[in-house]
């Protein structure tokens, strides 16, 4: 297992709470995610998993809680935050690349516009991922032209781009076709053996027991139990954990 | 149908002015309407207030009535003057502000419209990536947006090429206004010239129209 620095965590989160109107969707959440961590969460859907996610880059707002990133509280709006979300990078469900731009193009957009990185320069860089990803005979292709899968892959390598001291995965294979699950997995496992900070949502088990450093299950807004993935996976402490499992293991 | 033929360049003259009415009130409202969408979209408060009021205020104003307090109020009274001696070239200008900034509140609606068809995930993967605001409007929405309103934004500048016949009402000489003058010089031949300005806004119109639908299905962004 990966050496994680317990003094100086990535990530923090104290207190976060968080409602969606009358419904209480983080309940004093606390969290941290050292550097080199992956920590995997799962739980039931609504359990507050992806809004746990984006808060983290902001996405979503908190009404209490401290959330520190790379030691300093995250900014609440402007320029500050924008920097900020450029350090962190996001991959989501449905992908959200850019309709309107080549794939390269959206590798490029952000060294471009956020770090005013020389065209060339950022195209180099960005077939250089997009070779990583496997995609590179996709780089002038528009979005809507690729499989999910592929799309997905493009999506990660557009995080990359931004050499992000942590990336977040909200649930990426969920939107996926069956068959093109594993070589999003793929490219994610690569990622995590780099070294790579993450905090993945997923439904994915046996990526969670392959990848992960830490488990962290959440039920109804809570986290109900955190561990190492051969400890939640054998023996769950909580009879919440164990019923999830069982629902989940057993086809 | 000789009158017609008399009159050709005078005609055409009149139709000259009504094409630069168009092209430059059209150019205007386009990048008005485009900045007062993105204040109606905005973060601020205040910015969509100020675009929600103007745009309700314009919009729901007669055009004639905005030309003559353009050409009145704000040429007469206010002292609004492009030329101090050219007193037609004066009516243009001001003629050019009415039309732009009534044309620019029904863009405006037009393309928040498009902005709407955007997938809010385009704008949170912006985000996501460190764009600004601004940039994420800029780069990604808007672009998105345009594409899909080239055809109603056709359809505005085709209502525009037609509404410039109002800056008649401040005596300026595009074609509706050149138009009854002949009728006054021409008394036997009203058929042949009306016929005449009508087929003018026709051949100004219907490329207009067939370009702007080539475009839309060109520039379609595909999901």
């Amino acid at each position: 297992m990966t050496e994680i620095s317990g003094s100086d965590p990535l990530v923090r989160l104290e207190g976060v709470n968080k409602h969606f109107g009358p419904l209480h969707v983080l309940k004093d959440i606390g969290l941290s995610v050292g550097r080199g961590e992956v920590v995997v969460v799962i739980g039931p859907s609504g359990s507050g998993k992806s809004t746990l996610c984006r808060v983290i880059n902001r996405l979503e707002t908190t009404d209490t809680g401290t959330i520190v990133f790379d030691g300093r509280e995250l900014p609440a709006e402007g320029r500050a935050l924008a920097r900020l979300r450029s350090e962190v990078g996001m991959v989501f469900q449905s992908f959200n690349l850019f309709s309107h731009k080549t794939i390269l193009e959206n590798v490029t957009l952000g060294p471009t516009r956020v770090r005013k990185i020389s065209r060339q320069q950022a195209e180099q860089r960005g077939m250089e991922l997009l070779e990583r990803v496997g995609i590179t005979s996709q780089a002038g292709k528009y979005p809507a032209q690729l499989s999910g899968g592929q799309q997905q892959r493009a999506a990660i390598a557009r995080a990359l781009a931004m050499d992000p001291k942590m990336i977040l995965f909200d649930e990426p294979t969920s939107a996926l076709d069956p068959e093109m699950v594993q070589e999003v997995l793929d490219v994610m496992t690569g990622l995590a053996k780099d070294g790579m900070t993450m905090m993945v949502v997923t439904h994915e088990m046996g990526f969670a027991r392959r990848a992960a450093n830490r488990i962290v299950f959440m039920a109804d807004g809570q986290i109900v139990e955190e561990g190492s993935p051969s400890e939640f996976f054998t023996q769950p402490s909580t009879e919440r954990a164990r019923d999830f499992l069982s629902k989940i293991l057993t086809h | 149908m000789e009158a017609v033929v008399d009159e050709l360049p005078v005609i055409l003259g009149a139709f000259w002015l009504t094409v630069k009415l168009t092209v430059v009130s059209g150019v205007i409202s386009l990048i008005w309407g485009i900045v007062l969408a993105a204040m109606r979209v905005s973060p601020l408060p205040v910015l969509r207030g100020a675009g929600a009021l103007y745009v309700n205020v314009l919009r729901n104003t007669p055009l004639t009535l905005i030309i003559v307090f353009c050409g009145l109020g704000l040429g007469t009274v206010m002292n609004v003057q492009f030329s101090r001696d050219d007193l037609s070239l004066n009516s243009f200008w001001l003629s050019i502000i009415g039309l732009s900034a009534y044309t620019a509140a029904f863009v405006c609606e037009v393309v928040r419209s498009g902005i709407n068809t955007v997938p809010l995930g385009q704008a949170e993967a912006a985000r996501a990536i460190g764009l600004t605001f601004l940039q994420t409007l800029r780069l990604v929405i808007l672009p998105q947006a345009v594409r899909t309103v080239i055809a109603p934004l056709g359809s505005l500048l085709n209502a525009l090429v037609k509404n410039t016949t109002v800056a008649a009402a401040i005596g300026v000489m595009e074609a509706a206004l050149r138009m009854k003058n002949l009728f006054d010089a021409h008394g036997d031949a009203i058929i042949p010239i009306f016929l005449g300005f009508a087929a003018g806004f026709v051949v100004l119109t219907l490329p207009m129209n067939l370009l702007s639908g080539r475009l839309a299905r060109r520039l379609a962004v595909v999901r």
